[in-house]
Parts: C-alpha cells; structure tokens; sequence
C-alpha cells in the first residue's frame, strides 16, 4: 500500500526504475520478433501487418517507456540526495507523474486488445497516419498515450528544474553541482521547451483523425511536411533528452573509479549547454531526403555538424581523467569504459549522417538502424548498466555480484555489436529500414543472420543481468554507506537512504564534499576559483 | 554517385582516425593507470585548459574542412529544386508500386527503363503517403511527398539492370515497394520508348480474346488501364504492355503465366495486404485472364 499511496522521492525512483525494467523485457521481446523474421530472406515468422505494429511499438517502447522513465527515475531518487535535500519540491506532483507514466504505457498497450497497435513508426509520418491510411484505432491510442506520457514527462521536469533551483544545500553553488546534476538540470529544460513541439503535433494528428481537420492533408491545403518539422524540433532535442542524464552517469562514475575529479568540470559542464541549444537548430537533419532546397539544409547540415565539438569535448574529458588515475576496473567501470567506445562510434555515424550526401544515401537504411542503436544501446543504455551496479548498493544497501556482472558485461558487448555493427554493412549495400522481410540479395542473409545470432546472445546477457537483480537484492553483499569511496553527498546517506535523507547534510564547499571530508590536510576547496 | 562514394571514403577515414585515437587512448590509460595493490590516492588534477582548448579547437577546424566538402559534393549531386525545363520522366509512388511517366505517354510500373550515359531530369510524386524513391546505384534518394514535386538527376554510365526501393516507410507492404532500373543503349531505348507509348495490342488467339472479355466483365478496369480499350482505371498499375515487365508486385515475383493468373485471382496470397482484393475466378477465368494480359506485349 505505501508504494502505491506514498510519495517519498525515493520510492518514486524506485517504481519508475522498475515500470521501465518491465517495459525493457516487452520491447525486448518485440526486438526479438524483428530479429526473427528478419533471419532469413522471406521468413513468414509474423504477418506484415503484426511485424509493422511491433516495430512501431518498440521504438515507441524503448523511447517512451523505458529511456526516459528510466532516467527520470534515477534523477528522482539521487538529485535530492545529490544536492543534500530531503525530497523532491513537489514530492505528490513526482508521484503523479509517475502514475501517469505508467497509465500512458497501459493505456498504449491496450491497443493490442483493441483491434490493433499503431503500426506508422515511432514518428509516424502524416498522411500515412491520417484515418484513410490507417483506419484502426491503433495511432489514436498511440497518440492519446504520448499525450498522457508528454504531460508526465514535462511535470517530471518542472519538478526536477525547481529542486535543483530551490533546494540545494548551502553552500552548494551551481558551479559545485555534482555534473549528473547539471546534466539533468539541463536537460530538464531542454524537456520543457522540446515537448511542446510533441504535444502540438499530437494535438493536429487527433484534430486530422478525429475532427476532420486538415492539418496534414495536402489535397484540402494541409501539408505533410508540417508533421515532420513540429515532430523533429521536439525529435531532436529528444535525442539529446535521453543520453544527457547518461553523460551524468558517467561524468559521476569514471572519476569515482579512476580515483580523481573528472577533468575539465567547466568544460563539461558548459558543452552540455552548448549541445542543449544547438539542439534546437538540427532538426530538418532528419528531413534531408525531402527536396527542402539547398540553402535550407546547409545550415541545418552546418549545425549538426558542429555538435560534434561540445561532444568530443565531453568524449575527450571522460578519457582523460583516466589518465594519471588509479583506475578500479568494476562491472560499473567497464560499462562506464565501454560507453566511451561504443558511444564515439553511434557519435561519428552522426556525423556521417549530418554530411548530407551521405544521408542522401543512408537516411532510412539500416545504417540508422546501427546509428541509433549505438548511441542509444551503446550509449544511453551501456550508461545506465554502469549506473545500476554504481548505485544499485545505494538503492538497496546490498552490491550486485561482480561474477554475475562480468557475464553480463561481455555478454551484452558481444551480442551488442554482433547484432549493431553489422547493419552498418547492411545498409551501406542498401537494405531499408522497417522492411518486415527482404529479397535474397548477396549478403543480405548472411549479415542479418549474424545480427539475429547477436541479438540472442545480448538476450542472454540482459537475462543474467535481471538474475543479478534478483539475486543480489537477497543475497547481495552488504554495501555499507560508500562502497566506492566516493565523494558526491548520497554516499554520505545510510544505504538505503532513510526518510528525509540526511540526519545532517556535510558541509559543502567543494564539488567533491566528501572528498574534503576525507582528506583534510588536502581539501578540493582551495582549488576554488582555479578550475 | 562517384561523388558520395568519395565522400563517404573521406568520413570513413576521419572517423576511424577518431575511432582508433579514442580506442587507444582509452586502452593505454586502462592499461598504464590500472590500480596497483597498496597504492593510495593518486595526484589530484583538474584540468588543463591548453589541452581543452585544443580538442575543442582540431575537431572544429576538422567538421569546418568537412562542410565545405559537404557544400560541393551537395551541388554537385543535386538537380535544381526549380528545374527550368519539363522533367524527362515522372515516377509517382502509390501504396505500394512505383509508376513511371514518360513525357511521349508511356507509362509503366515497377520499372524505370533509362538510356545509358545520359543524364535524366526525374520528377518525383507521390499519389498518396510520402515514399521515396532510391536507387542505390544511380541517384540520391528523394522523397515523395503529396502535393509536391521534387527532382533528381537520374544516370547510368553503361547499360545493366540496378535495384531500387522505396525508402520511406509507408504502410504495410513498404518490404515490396521494389522497382529496377534497366538501362539499355540509346537505340535501344527509344525503340521501347515509342513501343511503350502504342496502344495495346488486339488479342488474337482464342484464349486471349476470352481473357480480354473477362477482363470487361469483371470491371478489372476499374482500377487498371489499358490504352486502347474502355480500361481507364489509374489506382492499380497500367497494364497496357504488362507483358513487357519482368516482376509483378514490386519485385515479389517473376513476371510468368502461372503467376500472373495467380495474382489475378488471389493477389493477397502474393503479397499480403496490398490494395488488390482476392477477386472470385474460377481456374479457368484466371488463366484466360493470364493469356490476355500475356499477350499484351
């Protein structure tokens, strides 16, 4: 009953975390579907018709109910102990968004029960989801849901942008935010001023498809194309929305197990708001097969392009604070290491797609398919792996098995690029996306059976990873309050942090409190104003 | 498609100039910097703002030099987005075929027959949701969107056949929305050119004659044309030399006898979910509507 009725920051945390965990096996699952039909050329595994309803539904899974919930989950739980405060600002706002995450989820599943899924892509281009295209009920549902997920998402948002503002402890100055904290105080607002996009676009697809509107109607002066432009300005911060809280992650972590501050504070910090506003200028990116003019998608290619320096910065700091360490090569840390890969890979086949002949070529092939997966797999997801065996003891106060978490870690690197790297060919030799089968061409079956095999084996590791949940919430070792020697306030809370966080927050004068704390013959406070 | 090749090339090379820096980087500190047993905290550093600057500067100076190769390879590969001439030939996308339109009145689907070494000026249309129109080969990818026409240029050095796909995802059957491109020497090509703009053939034979009856009676031109007769219909794919082609349903299958009566009777079969109801044919109707439409040459 308390974790239905209570509000507390940390349970909230909590039930996001685990909502999305469950969302992950079922979009999982329907990866695996994809996975099997596409095995071999002309497989009747599933219809066409069920195929196209389960690739919509994973990436809208993925996206929606696992990436952002996720994250959101881990910020509600450690930005108030992060920033020495007993709870969120609006602890019944928190818990509300969290039950209305996850009635947008039911809600988009119900669908199935209904008389059919959406079946039109995670971005659902009009008019191919206007009623004559798409009679079902299955895009109402879908867009009924991103409604109810969208409001979810910017109250999550407007919660965590104001805790951060308004509860800090004292002394803990925006420049000492711990850089999970900026990264999520960012991206917060990134969130507030990206979702209005979505919701208007919803908002026109429900008017088209209910109402008779005409917003995307080109034969009643509608136009197609004004879904793709309302859709990509929320679509591409998005992109950015789900892999900052991640950069947080891994700014906390490699320092931490490299045993020294991650270096360059400022620069990280700053290149994450320099990402966040470029982020608004890159959206007709995704737009470069439509005849927009040239003109037009050189600015566009322009500001996509140069992105990638705040994120090399980012790229190039993470490694450099290995460098001079004394580094602790735990589960957390390898996941943390291989983030750093995995992620300058899905980053440079960005930048391949931003040069726009090259999209020319690649858009809407499975090059995007590898892209995005490396960024989002290999990026956000690894991230968040790390984080889990980072906080995991903080969490329940007992650590995840480091055996069990070795499998898992080369499991899910194997399967992870066995199932990735190689639609990176399949695309180069021309096999489109959300294609639910494909003709016998040389190599195409070959190259798909080797991302099939892949993708079992990644299955296999994320199972002995929900093991090592399972096991370790029994049986783990106890943690202690600070496993890791770490220098950020939460490890300063008992594990789990009891009700109200802190008897007495420390004192905070550094980025790192506890590191001055532990060292007060050398204390980061008299670097102030240096770095 | 020289040009985005050597683009491409180009990418290719500064990103795993990137990718092996980083890599390296990251396996030496790994490797250097692991923690020895008894070691104690190591030398706290924060920073160097020489070196932040430097790779916030080299990467800017890289993604400057690779715009200004993007600017000329874009103009290079683009046709104008306001041509000042008609287009050589119109390709318009339907759920899920491909069209193509010449400006002598031949039409065909599922193939786009081109002269080699010769530079086209294609239209590209879309009759219902947004398609896009690639042959990875020969041209860039467009996008066909309703309500507007847009332009590539569309070359082939020397004759061959090359694949081409629908890029955009677009309902159901999107996996079949496959077409060819066959690009035949200039003589060649005008030859099919002005055959493909006659009227269809009268059939001759008895079997055909029936089919073409059956064909009438059954209203197949309600949705199908063939020039020359009462078949007026424009939502299906123009059959007027049907017989030419060499795939039915977007490349799901070879163009034979067995399976064009297949797909006159029972088309959901072939390619489940595409606009063609199962249509109520006796055997024997069907392949009398196999020999006509075989006949239409």
């Amino acid at each position: 009953m308390n974790w239905i009725a209570g509000i507390g920051h940390k349970r909230t945390g909590i039930l996001y975390m685990l909502s999305a965990l469950l969302f992950f096996l079922v979009g999982g699952m329907e990866a695996m579907v994809m996975r099997a039909q596409l095995a071999l050329p002309n497989l009747k595994v599933v219809t066409p018709q069920m195929y196209n309803q389960v690739f919509t539904m994973h990436g809208t899974t993925m996206i929606f109910l696992v990436v952002m919930p996720v994250l959101t989950g881990f910020s509600v739980y450690l930005i108030p102990l992060m920033i020495g405060a007993s709870d969120m600002a609006f602890p019944r706002l928190n818990a509300f968004s969290f039950w209305l995450q996850l009635c947008g989820g039911l809600l988009l599943y119900l669908s199935f029960a209904a008389g059919g899924a959406p079946d039109a892509g995670w971005f659902s281009y009009a008019p191919l989801t206007e009623r004559t295209y798409s009679p079902g009920p299955g895009l109402d549902y879908w867009a009924l849901a991103i409604l109810l997920l969208g409001a979810s998402f910017v109250a999550a948002a407007i919660n965590l942008v104001v805790t951060v503002v308004t509860l800090r402890a004292p002394g803990m100055t925006i420049k000492r935010l711990p850089l999970f904290v900026w990264m999520n105080l960012v991206n917060g607002l990134m969130i507030l001023f990206a979702l209005p996009s979505l919701v208007a676009s919803l908002v026109m697809l429900l008017g088209d498809r209910l109402l008779h509107a005409r917003f995307f109607d080109a034969a009643q002066g509608g136009s197609p194309l004004l879904w793709q432009h309302y859709f990509w300005i929320f679509g591409h911060p998005e992109v950015y929305i789900m892999i900052f809280p991640a950069f947080g992650m891994i700014s906390e972590i490699i320092p931490v197990f490299s045993r020294k501050p991650i270096f360059g504070y400022r620069f990280v910090a700053l290149s994450s708001v320099a990402i966040a506003f470029l982020s608004y200028g890159v959206w007709a990116h995704h737009m470069f097969a439509v005849a927009l003019g040239r003109t037009f998608l050189s600015v566009f290619a322009a500001a996509s392009m140069l992105i990638a320096v705040p994120t090399g910065v980012k790229v190039f700091s993470w490694t450099a604070t290995l460098f001079g360490g004394s580094i602790r090569l735990t589960t957390s840390m390898l996941f943390a290491v291989a983030f750093l890969l995995e992620f300058t890979i899905g980053g440079l086949s960005g930048v391949a797609f931003a040069t726009v002949p090259i999209d020319w070529q690649l858009t809407d092939t499975y090059f995007v398919v590898a892209h995005l997966h490396y960024v989002l797999f290999g990026g956000t997801v690894f991230a968040l792996f790390a984080g889990v065996y980072y906080w995991f003891p903080k969490f329940t106060g007992h650590l995840l098995d480091e055996t069990l978490g070795r499998w898992h870690f080369w499991l899910v690197v194997v399967g992870f690029n066995a199932t990735f790297f190689v639609q990176h060919f399949l695309g180069l030799i021309g096999m489109p996306r959300r294609v639910y089968t494909y003709p016998d061409l040389p190599g195409w079956g070959a190259l798909n059976l080797v991302s099939t095999i892949g993708a079992g084996i990644l299955v296999f590791g994320i199972f002995v990873f929900v093991c090592n949940i399972l096991v370790s919430f029994k049986f783990g070792a106890p943690a202690g309050n600070d496993p890791w020697n770490a220098w950020t306030l939460e490890w300063a809370a008992s594990s789990p942090p009891a009700p109200g966080n802190f008897e007495r927050v420390p004192p905070v004068k550094s980025r790192r409190p506890l590191w001055d704390l532990k060292h007060p013959d050398a204390p980061d406070w008299v670097h102030e104003g240096v770095v | 498609m020289q040009v985005a090749a050597s683009l491409f090339a180009g990418m290719l090379i500064l990103a795993a100039a990137v990718f092996i820096l980083v890599g390296c980087l990251v396996c030496y500190g790994l490797v250097r910097y692991r923690a020895r047993a008894g070691a104690g905290e190591p030398a706290q550093t924060f920073g160097s703002r020489k070196l932040e600057t430097i790779w916030t500067v080299v990467p800017l100076i890289l993604v400057t030099g690779l715009f200004i190769a993007t600017l000329r390879a874009m103009a290079l590969i683009d046709a104008p987005s306001q041509p000042g001439r008609a287009a050589d030939l119109i390709v318009t996308g339907h759920q899920w075929w491909w069209q193509a339109r010449y400006s002598n009145g031949a039409v065909t689907a599922g193939e786009v027959h081109i002269p080699a070494g010769k530079r086209l000026l294609v239209q590209v249309e879309s009759a219902d949701v947004i398609h896009d129109f690639w042959v990875p080969h020969l041209a860039r990818k467009m996008d066909a969107v309703p309500g507007r026409s847009s332009y590539i240029w569309l070359e082939a050095d020397a004759p061959g056949t090359w694949d081409g796909a629908c890029s955009e995802f677009c309902g159901t059957q999107h996996a079949w929305m496959r077409f060819i491109v066959v690009a035949e020497p200039e003589a060649a090509f005008s030859v099919w050119l002005n055959h493909l703009a006659e009227p269809a053939a009268t059939p001759s034979t008895e079997p055909a004659a029936q089919g073409a009856l059956l064909f009438q009676q059954k209203k197949c031109g309600d949705c199908h044309a063939i020039a020359g007769t009462g078949a007026r219909g424009e939502s299906g794919p123009d059959l007027t030399h049907v017989a030419t082609r060499r795939y039915l349903g977007g490349t799901i299958s070879p163009n034979t006898s067995d399976n064009l009566a297949r797909w006159s009777a029972s088309p959901q079969s072939m390619k489940p979910g595409n606009r063609m109801p199962d249509q109520p044919l006796s055997d024997a109707e069907r392949t009398a509507i196999a020999s006509y439409l075989e006949t239409l040459q």
